[in-house]
C-alpha cells in the first residue's frame, strides 16, 4: 500500500491493524465490524474499499458518535447479540482488538464464522516478549501501549497468545487463510518466521479465517 | 361540571371548527375511493389534513413524512391553531435543523381518527348528518398508514425519502416500512415498540374508563347533546401524562414542593405542585382534543402488533427490506423501554437489514423525544445526512452542515 493510503480523508493516520484489515477486505463487500468503537475502521473501509459496512458497539457514547457521523452502527453486545444475525449475512465479520474483552470468545468466534463468509480477528498478543518479561522479571501483569489498563481496570477478560488463538481456530475447525503479526513499531513481521518467533515478537496479530464447512 | 365558562365554550367551538375546516391543507377522498379498514368496513368519503414545510424537489425524492404521537397533530413545526403554541417538534424541524426544511420536503398528516381535520369520530357521518361518535369504525395503525399512503399518491410521491416518528408515530414508521417496503428509503422509529405491551394497554384502559365514566360523555353522543366529558378526558390525560415522564424528571421539576402555600391544607386541594401541574395538563388537553378521538386512537395503539399475520415472528415483517433504519430509545423511558427497541433491532438483524440503533442517555422519560436532547438531535441529523448521500440528494450547504 502506498503512503497516501495510510491516511483517511481528514488526515488522520489509520491504525496499522486497520490498514492490514482494509487490505484483506475485498472492495465493495458487506462487512460487519463487531466492537467497532468510534467507527474508524468502518470509515476507512467505506472510504478506501467502498464496503457496505455495519457496526456493533457496546459503549453508548461511541455508538451515538458513529451514527451521528452517518455510520450504520447498533448499540449491542458481541456476547449476546450476534445470535440474531442470519448465516452468511456478510462477506466479512470483523473483530478488531475486541475478542479479549468478550465473555465467551469461542462462541463469539463461532458466530463470526457463521455470520461472515470470512472472519477477520485482530488481538493483542499476550505472548509478546515484553509481556513475558513483565511477568517473568517484574512479577506483574503487563501495562504498556498495547495493554494500557491496570489489571483491575481492564475490560480484557480473556487474553491469549498467538499460539493460543491458533489452537482455538483449530479446535473450532476454522481455516486460517492468513495470519500476520506486527512488531512493536507496527511493522508486519517476516512471513517466513516461525509461529514461535511471531508469538515472541508480535505485539498484535491479525487472522483471516474461514469456516471449514463453508 | 355544570354550565361551562365562556372560555371553555370558545375553545370547544374552536376545536369543533378545526375538525370540520382545519387551518391546514386538507385532501378529501370522495365516496368513489373508499378506504378498506382492518375491521373490514369501508370508510368513505374521508379527509386527510396535513401541513408541509420546505420544497418538494423535481424528482420528488426529498419528501420526509413525520408521523405524530397519540395526542399530537399535523402542526409539527407551525403554530397550533387552538393553543397558539409552537409546533410540537419545532425544535428539530426547520431551516438548518436536524430535519432540515432547506433540504427536505416535510409532510405531517393528522392521523385518521384524529380531531384536527382528518376524518375521525367527531366528523360528520354522511349517512346520518350527525357526528359519527361511536358509529365511527375502529381504526388501526395500519389504517392510519393507508390513509397517509393515499395522501402520498395524491401528492405524486412514490417513495418517501424518510418516515420519522416517535411513540405512536414510531409505530406508523414501522408499519410503513413493513407494509410499503419500496416506498420508504429510510425509517426512524423513535421511543416505540413493535407491539403494544400489556402494561400499556392497561394504562389506556384506565384512560378510556375515565372518559366513559364521565356522565357528560353521554354514551359517546356528547356532541349531539352539547356536552363535553371534560373531567373524564382530563383524568385520562393526567394518568397518561405520568407515563410520559420519569420519576427523576418529576422529582427534579416538583419534588414535594407545595403550590402557592406554605403549609398543608388538610384537604383534597392541589397542595402539591405536581397535582396542580397535572390538573393544568388535563384541563388544557381538553381544550384541544376530542374525547372520542382519544378512545379510538388509544384503541389503535392497543391493537398494534407487527407480528400479527406473520406467524408471530416480527422479523417476517421486514423480510426483504432495503430500507435504512435508525432506531432510537431513551434510557429513562418506561412506557416504551429500550428492550422494546432492541426487539425491533434484533428482528432487523435477523433479516440482515441496514440498521443503526442508539440508546440516548436521558432522565426525561418517554417525552425526551420531544425535548431538547442534543445527542438525539445529532443522531437524527447524522443519520439523515448519510441516508441523503446514499439517496443521491445534494449535500447540506455550509450554513446548515
Amino acid at each position: 500500500m502506498s503512503q497516501a493510503d495510510l491516511f483517511t480523508t481528514d488526515g488522520a493516520k489509520a491504525r496499522v491493524d486497520h490498514m492490514l484489515i482494509a487490505e484483506m477486505v475485498e472492495a465493495g463487500s458487506r462487512v460487519l465490524d463487531v466492537g467497532c468503537g468510534d467507527g474508524e475502521l468502518l470509515r476507512l473501509l467505506s472510504e478506501k474499499r467502498g464496503v457496505d459496512g455495519r457496526g456493533v458497539e457496546l459503549q453508548r457514547d461511541k455508538v451515538n458518535a458513529c451514527v451521528a457521523r452517518g455510520l450504520s452502527v447498533i448499540q449491542g453486545d458481541a456476547d449476546r447479540d450476534l445470535d440474531n444475525y442470519p448465516d452468511q449475512a456478510f462477506d466479512y465479520a470483523i473483530l478488531s482488538l475486541t475478542i479479549q474483552a468478550t465473555r465467551k470468545p469461542q462462541t463469539v468466534l463461532e458466530n463470526l464464522l457463521r455470520i461472515g463468509k470470512r472472519a477477520i480477528v485482530s488481538f493483542p498478543n499476550f505472548g509478546h516478549w515484553r509481556v513475558r518479561s513483565s511477568l517473568a522479571f517484574g512479577g506483574r501483569m503487563p501495562v504498556n501501549d498495547n495493554l494500557p489498563d491496570l489489571w483491575y481496570l481492564t475490560p480484557n477478560a480473556h487474553l491469549c497468545t498467538i499460539r493460543d488463538f491458533a489452537d482455538l481456530c483449530e479446535r473450532i475447525d476454522a481455516k486460517v487463510e492468513r495470519a500476520v503479526a506486527f512488531s512493536d513499531y507496527g511493522r508486519p513481521l517476516p512471513i517466513k518466521w516461525s509461529l514461535s518467533m511471531q508469538n515472541l515478537f508480535g505485539e498484535k496479530a491479525v487472522f483471516l479465517l474461514r469456516s471449514s464447512s463453508s | 361540571m355544570s354550565a361551562a365558562p365562556p372560555d371553555v365554550i370558545a375553545s370547544v367551538a374552536r376545536q369543533h371548527s378545526e375538525v370540520h375546516t382545519p387551518s391546514s391543507q386538507v385532501v378529501h377522498f370522495d365516496a368513489s375511493a373508499p378506504l378498506r379498514l382492518a375491521c373490514q368496513q369501508d370508510l368513505a368519503p374521508f379527509s386527510i389534513a396535513y401541513e408541509t414545510y420546505g420544497e418538494l424537489n423535481a424528482d420528488k425524492s426529498n419528501a420526509i413524512l413525520i408521523c405524530h404521537a397519540l395526542t399530537a397533530d399535523q402542526y409539527v413545526a407551525s403554530r397550533h391553531p387552538i393553543t397558539g403554541k409552537p409546533g410540537w417538534w419545532a425544535n428539530i424541524i426547520g431551516p438548518g435543523k436536524p430535519i432540515d426544511t432547506d433540504r427536505f420536503f416535510i409532510i405531517c398528516t393528522n392521523v385518521l381518527g384524529g380531531c384536527m381535520g382528518s376524518t375521525g369520530p367527531a366528523s360528520i357521518n354522511p349517512k346520518t348528518g350527525e357526528p359519527y361518535g361511536l358509529q365511527f369504525p375502529i381504526i388501526t395503525i395500519g389504517d392510519m398508514v393507508e390513509g397517509q399512503a393515499r395522501l402520498m399518491d395524491h401528492l405524486g410521491i412514490d417513495q418517501l425519502f424518510a418516515v420519522v416518528g416517535g411513540s405512536m408515530g414510531g409505530m406508523q414508521v414501522l408499519e410503513w416500512a413493513s407494509r410499503f417496503k419500496d416506498r420508504v428509503f429510510a425509517a426512524v422509529p423513535i421511543a416505540t415498540a413493535a407491539w403494544h405491551s400489556s402494561q400499556n394497554i392497561a394504562f389506556h384502559e384506565v384512560g378510556r374508563q375515565a372518559v366513559m365514566a364521565d356522565p357528560d360523555w353521554a354514551g359517546g353522543n356528547y356532541h349531539a347533546e352539547g356536552k363535553v366529558p371534560r373531567n373524564g378526558l382530563a383524568v385520562a390525560r393526567m394518568a397518561a401524562h405520568i407515563t410520559y415522564l420519569s420519576e427523576d424528571a418529576l422529582h427534579r421539576k416538583f419534588g414535594r414542593a407545595l403550590q402557592d402555600r406554605s403549609s398543608l391544607t388538610f384537604s383534597f386541594n392541589a397542595d402539591f405542585q405536581v397535582e396542580s401541574y397535572l390538573r393544568h395538563q388535563g384541563s388544557t388537553f381538553v381544550d384541544r382534543f376530542d374525547a372520542n378521538s382519544y378512545l379510538y386512537i388509544t384503541r389503535a395503539l392497543d391493537y398494534f402488533d407487527l407480528r400479527e399475520g406473520r406467524d408471530g415472528v416480527l422479523a417476517n415483517a421486514f423480510r426483504g427490506t432495503q430500507t435504512r433504519f435508525c432506531i432510537v430509545s431513551f434510557t429513562s423511558d418506561w412506557l416504551y423501554p429500550t428492550r422494546e427497541s432492541r426487539r425491533i433491532v434484533q428482528a432487523l438483524n435477523a433479516v440482515a437489514a441496514n440498521v443503526s440503533f442508539v440508546e440516548i442517555e436521558s432522565d426525561k422519560g418517554h417525552d425526551a423525544f420531544l425535548l431538547e436532547e442534543p445527542t438525539f438531535h445529532a443522531t437524527v441529523k447524522g443519520f439523515l445526512n448519510a441516508a441523503a448521500l446514499k439517496r443521491g440528494l445534494p449535500p447540506a450547504t455550509e450554513t446548515t452542515a
